[in-house]
């Protein structure tokens, strides 16, 4: 390739090009484009069933594609399994919290940090025997609050702490993009607020795509927002512009 | 921290059993002697069973493939070809866990992408696929009949005393049990609990999920080889019975009854699936039924198997009246 776009100033972290998906007759997801740059702060809001939990299973391999592209810095990635795309550097968290209940929320960062290293096949060392990946997950955990309980079995934390370290495992692998689903999902309003300021904390060089149903926290976080309707864009630009839109308004009181 | 001499506790728990079972062992009947030996090798067959069962949450219907062919290959060599009773005997362990490994390279290819029920299926129809070939194939196997081995190899030790070939498979039991300890706990075996936690989840962290799962399978078949090898000179006699479901069904067995995901249940299990076998045998004709029963029963209230007893008995201390508050922290299970 002459021009290797995602290495350069400016370039596209993630780009999607009529991506659709289809199940059956279900038109899930129809020609999306979207461009993500580098600390972009954007978000996909739609009713419920609009396609966009499918849109970032599309995006990150977890379902084929039915047609369309998915760029990640520049490389086609539209045919890649899962692994790879996340060694690229994308990270995701999931709507309905997934994580590894039985182990402890230190074993699950510790894991998630592995992911991406070569050391993950070692089989004659313990894995809590890296200083390293200790050390990272220790700074992970403490930036979020969580290294005195880091010894908590995951399935017996609350379910606002199980979402907040869904968002730590998306951190682990340090990606450069990071898709959110619905991560203030059945959080009372307190701990929404407090997910928005974490998420706010991030790095600002990483680009994160928020899907969200909680208004105050699209609001407060994004800047740009499409509106998905059907598996299609009906809508996007600055947060202002939607708040105002009446399309917008109209979806969402059931007569679009 | 709070449970920082657990396992500490637990390894010296386990080292002092071995050391009393080494101890104990060559000062009981010749019969026992012999039993135990068979059940120390169907202990390493569950403990690599356990592997893919209790770690990754693979459950293998064919284990007694590997087993099978670990066991074949050592009876061909040695009444073939009077081959494996020197000290090449070591280049028959070698070769025993080689084979058990390629057969699962190759079955792995096939059973690994089928998740759930179908990985269970495809395991027992590849495993049923060795037993045919032990069956069918007469000139090789000798069929129904199976293959008589010579007497056990002799190299400066003379394995045919039971209590020296006591002490040879009991240091393999010891090492494979390490070995596969020290493998749960690495980064690899941390990756399958990963994935038998939550596959998609290992996926979208970076790991190729079917690879592990592969690399896994095949550790398993490898270790299954090693049994075979060791059953082949335990038992003198290797036959197609064997290699049928029963014997994977056994292993399974064992790995549940003990506890599965804790690799030393399977070898309590091995243990008590052999003695309680044999003695039911000789006593009851439906001895089967008992062991079926005792399956259906240790699934139904005891899920976690022996080994997670003691947890039971601690949280139902923890649950009796007179608890103080600082009981109520949730236990490490
Ligand atoms: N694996 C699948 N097979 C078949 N249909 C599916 C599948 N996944 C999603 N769908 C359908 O695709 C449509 C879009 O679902 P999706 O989960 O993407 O919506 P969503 O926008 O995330 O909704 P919500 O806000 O409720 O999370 C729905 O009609 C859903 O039933
Ligand atoms: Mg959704």
């Amino acid at each position: 390739m002459s021009e290797k776009i995602g290495q350069h100033e400016g370039g596209a972290v993630l780009e999607l090009k009529g991506l659709s998906k289809s199940f059956g007759g279900l038109h899930a997801v129809q020609d999306v484009d979207l461009k993500i740059f580098p600390g972009d702060r954007k978000a996909i809001i739609g009713p419920n069933g609009a396609g966009k939990t499918t849109l970032f299973n599309v995006v990150t391999g977890v379902l084929p594609a039915t047609s369309g592209q998915v760029l990640l810095f520049g490389e086609d990635i539209t045919g890649w399994q899962c692994h790879r795309r996340t060694a690229l550097g994308m990270a995701r968290t999931f709507q309905i919290t997934s994580l590894f209940p039985k182990l402890t929320v230190l074993d699950n960062v510790l894991l998630a940090i592995k992911g991406l290293r070569r050391t993950k096949f070692v089989m004659w060392r313990p894995l809590s025997s890296y200083r390293d990946v200790y050390e990272k997950a220790r700074r992970l955990l403490e930036s979020a609050g969580y290294w005195n309980r880091r010894d908590v079995e995951v399935r017996n934390l609350s379910h606002g702490e199980q979402r907040q370290v869904e968002v730590i495992l998306g951190l682990a692998s340090d990606p450069r993009i990071l898709l959110l689903d619905e991560p203030a999902a059945g959080l009372a309003s307190g701990e929404s607020q407090e997910m928005t300021e974490f998420l706010r904390r991030l790095d600002p060089e990483l680009a994160i795509l928020l899907i969200e149903h909680d208004m105050d926290v699209v609001f407060d976080f994004a800047d740009h927002i499409s509106v998905l309707h059907f598996g299609e864009v009906v809508e996007e630009g600055t947060t202002e512009r939607i708040r105002r839109s009446e399309k917008v308004q109209e979806i969402y009181l059931g007569t679009g | 921290m709070k449970d920082g001499h657990a396992p500490r506790r637990k390894l010296l728990i386990v080292i002092a059993g071995l050391l009393a079972l080494l101890m104990i062992t060559p000062f009981t009947s010749s019969y026992v002697i012999v039993l135990i030996t068979h059940a120390l090798v169907f202990a390493i067959l569950a403990m690599s069973l356990d592997i893919l069962l209790g770690y990754t949450g693979l459950p293998s219907l064919g284990q007694a493939a590997y087993l099978g062919m670990g066991a074949y290959l050592t009876a061909i060599l040695a009444a073939r070809y009077q081959f494996g009773l020197d000290w090449t005997f070591w280049v028959v362990i070698l070769m025993g866990i080689l084979i058990g490994a390629a057969t699962a390279a190759l079955f792995g290819l096939l059973a690994i992408r089928a998740g759930g029920v179908y990985f269970l299926m495809i395991t027992l129809a590849l495993a049923m696929c060795v037993w045919g070939l032990a069956y069918r194939w007469n000139s090789l196997t000798g069929g129904d009949n199976g293959i008589i081995l010579p007497p056990r190899p002799q190299f400066g030790i003379q394995l045919s005393d039971d209590v020296t070939f006591f002490y040879l498979v009991f240091g393999f039991f010891v090492v494979s049990l390490a070995m596969l300890y020290i493998l749960v706990k690495s980064p690899f075996g941390r990756s399958l609990e990963g994935i038998r936690e939550n596959e998609l989840r290992m996926r979208i962290l970076g790991y190729n999920t079917w690879l592990h799962k592969y690399i896994a399978f095949i550790i398993a078949g490898g270790f299954g080889g090693l049994a075979g090898v060791l059953w082949a000179h335990a038992h003198g006699l290797v036959s197609p019975e064997d290699v049928t479901l029963a014997t994977s069904v056994d292993a399974l067995l064992m790995v549940v009854l003990g506890g599965s995901g804790t690799l030393v249940g399977g070898a309590i299990g091995a243990g008590i699936v052999v003695f309680l076998r044999e003695y039911l045998s000789t006593l009851v004709p439906w001895w089967q039924y008992v062991l079926g029963g005792v399956y259906v029963l240790t699934i139904l209230y005891l899920p976690g198997g022996l080994m997670s007893i003691p947890e039971r008995v601690r949280g139902w201390r923890a649950s009796s009246p007179g608890r103080s508050l600082s009981d109520l922290r949730p236990t490490n299970s």
